[in-house]
């Protein structure tokens, strides 16, 4: 499989000529193109947190949903988004309500519960294979077959449909939500109808990067955009050209060199696109500060 | 996971004494509990769960990283988490992030980051997904006598130090500013107890597991913290809830065929509830008679 080409054009070519490939890119694409947009937002909004919870429910949801032996997207989908509209529906309620110290106890649960359902799974079912929860908690993008992609992909086009319809009034509220109130825009349901959108978005990144590292796409790519610039439609462009920039970079370095996981090579590309945006800015305030 | 569980209490806890490696698991399980107890309920204190929740993501890869080149995974724990310690205490004011802030992208950035170079170092090493889940999850069987002895000199130190800063750090956590005045210092006790607490999150790792630290570092503080407001007090609840958590969670375990790490959540969760329960309960009495304790 792995017959490393002398220049890189032919290594592309050869690599695009696996179906396995083929399938992570075309499904991969819709991923990372959804995960940067909605990510954008998520990031404005500063919900990076609710994104965090959203990945631990993607865990249980998905091994729960192997215990009993659903399809697993089924499990994911359901558990994020049902998640995700319970979250911004108690925000408006009760925002000082969740001190970190109980957070941090429920998410620990969450957790606790995903263990529970991952052992029964691999001690109930016949055809379990243990290799399940790791695929679940860390992904394998490598592992998307056709008909995956083109879920992937239909899933992508109503997150992208959905939030193309809110987009302008789900900024205006971002930015300032008194001044969003006042001028008519409904602040109360867009909370909610958003995190739902998260949910479907954790639900998709997921299968590419797992459950632990979604929230980190969801956030460093869109990060960094946002340090590059701070008009919120050149961000939010920037967010997604970023987003599949890393996962394209991703699953091409793990195909050249076949010992370093997917998940890991997608990850480590969108941190170095944080780190080196956070670090250029930084150069640049200190240049125009002292100038 | 061995024999099944007959009615009579007393056999059943001399058949669980009876194996080696539950004699082990059971006394690493009390160092960390009375280490965690005790060290949790100043990190909710002072409000730095986010602080220990980073601590414990980075500690996986380290652990990872330990099992893959062969060493014991006990000094990955503690090497990471020391050191990512003193980073944090060298930091402007992260201890305290609660996540929700601006910074809170780039914290979860690192975090991912940290948990795909575990995932990166358990796949490099061919024997794949077992260690995986211990490491994330925790397992009970595989304490050895080494590793006790490493727990216990690791939490005599982190106590003792403790039992030193105990009472300015208490001061500082409460009253910064005043204690400043008196002539303490904050910075340095602060970056002090950071690496207590990476030295107690590394401790407990290794019985909970990386992902389920929270369940023994933050359940038992939090709740004590719910039934009394007094310090001393607070901390020996925290520590006896702790104790009942770790012994409940690993005897449920043993005669049960679902792992360490739900059984410790589970528990851990339930007395949370409990004691948040008597909480509201209290309030709503002391509300009509006198004015209840603060919470």
């Amino acid at each position: 499989m792995m017959t490393r080409a002398a220049d890189p054009i032919t290594g592309i070519g050869h690599m695009l000529s696996h179906a396995f490939i083929q399938h992570a890119l075309v499904g991969g694409t819709a991923i990372a193109l959804v995960s940067g947009l909605v990510g954008y937002f998520v990031v404005l909004r500063g919900q990076v947190f609710a994104a965090d919870a959203l990945s631990h429910v993607a865990f249980t949801g998905a091994v729960a949903a192997l215990a009993a032996g659903l399809d697993l997207r089924f499990g994911l989908i359901t558990a994020t988004v049902v998640v995700g509209l319970a979250l911004g529906l108690l925000a408006g309620r009760a925002p000082a309500a969740a001190d970190d110290a109980v957070t941090g106890v429920v998410f620990a649960w969450v957790l606790g519960l995903g263990v529970f359902f991952l052992a029964y799974f691999t001690s109930h079912s016949s055809t379990a294979d243990g290799a399940a929860g790791t695929r679940v908690l860390f992904g394998s993008i490598f592992g998307i077959g056709p008909s995956a992609a083109r879920l992937a992909v239909l899933i992508a086009a109503v997150v992208l449909l959905a939030l193309a319809a809110i987009a302008r009034p789900l900024l205006f509220a971002s930015i300032d939500p008194q001044v969003a109130q006042a001028r008519g825009v409904p602040v109360r349901w867009l909370g909610p109808a958003f995190l739902a959108l998260v949910g479907l978005t954790a639900a998709e990144a997921s299968q590419a990067v797992g459950a632990l590292l979604l929230f980190a796409l969801l956030a460093a790519p869109p990060a960094a955009a946002q340090r590059l610039t701070d008009r919120p439609w050149h961000g939010l462009a920037l967010a997604a050209v970023l987003s599949v920039l890393a996962l394209w970079l991703g699953v091409a370095a793990s195909y050249a060199w076949s010992t370093l996981p997917p998940s890991f090579t997608i990850m480590s590309v969108a941190t170095a696109q944080y780190a080196l945006a956070a670090s250029w800015t930084a150069l640049l305030g200190r240049r125009s500060r002292a100038g | 996971m061995t024999g099944g569980l007959s009615w009579n209490l007393i056999l059943d806890v001399r058949e669980l004494l009876s194996f080696h490696f539950m004699l082990n698991a059971l006394r690493a399980g009390t160092i960390v509990a009375v280490v965690s107890g005790v060290i949790g309920y100043f990190m909710v204190l002072r409000r730095e769960t986010f602080a220990g929740h980073t601590l414990s993501v980075i500690g996986f890869p380290g652990a990872a990283a330990a099992f893959w080149l062969g060493v014991n995974a006990a000094v990955g724990y503690f090497g990471v988490c020391v050191a990512a310690a003193l980073v944090i205490a060298g930091l402007p004011g992260t201890g305290r992030a609660t996540g929700r802030g601006s910074g809170s992208a780039a914290i979860g950035t690192v975090q991912g980051f940290a948990l795909a170079c575990g995932f990166l170092f358990i796949s490099l090493t061919q024997s794949f997904s077992g260690e995986l889940n211990g490491l994330l999850f925790g397992v009970i069987i595989g304490v050895t006598d080494d590793q006790v002895l490493v727990l216990l000199c690791s939490g005599l130190i982190c106590l003792l130090v403790l039992a030193v800063i105990a009472r300015p750090l208490l001061f500082v956590s409460v009253d910064a500013e005043v204690a400043r005045a008196r002539g303490l210092r904050p910075r340095l006790l602060a970056a002090v107890f950071l690496v207590l607490l990476g030295v107690s999150v590394a401790a407990t790792s290794q019985i909970t597991g990386s992902l389920l630290v929270f369940a023994l570092l933050v359940a038992p503080a939090a709740a004590a913290a719910r039934l009394t407001a007094r310090p001393g007090l607070g901390m020996l609840l925290s520590v006896g809830i702790a104790l009942l958590i770790t012994w409940l969670g690993e005897g449920i375990a043993f005669f049960s065929p679902y792992p360490i790490g739900f059984w410790v959540t589970t528990v851990a969760f339930a007395i949370f509830l409990l004691a948040a329960g008597y909480r509201a309960a209290a309030d709503r009495l002391g509300r009509r008679g006198t004015v209840g304790t603060p919470a």
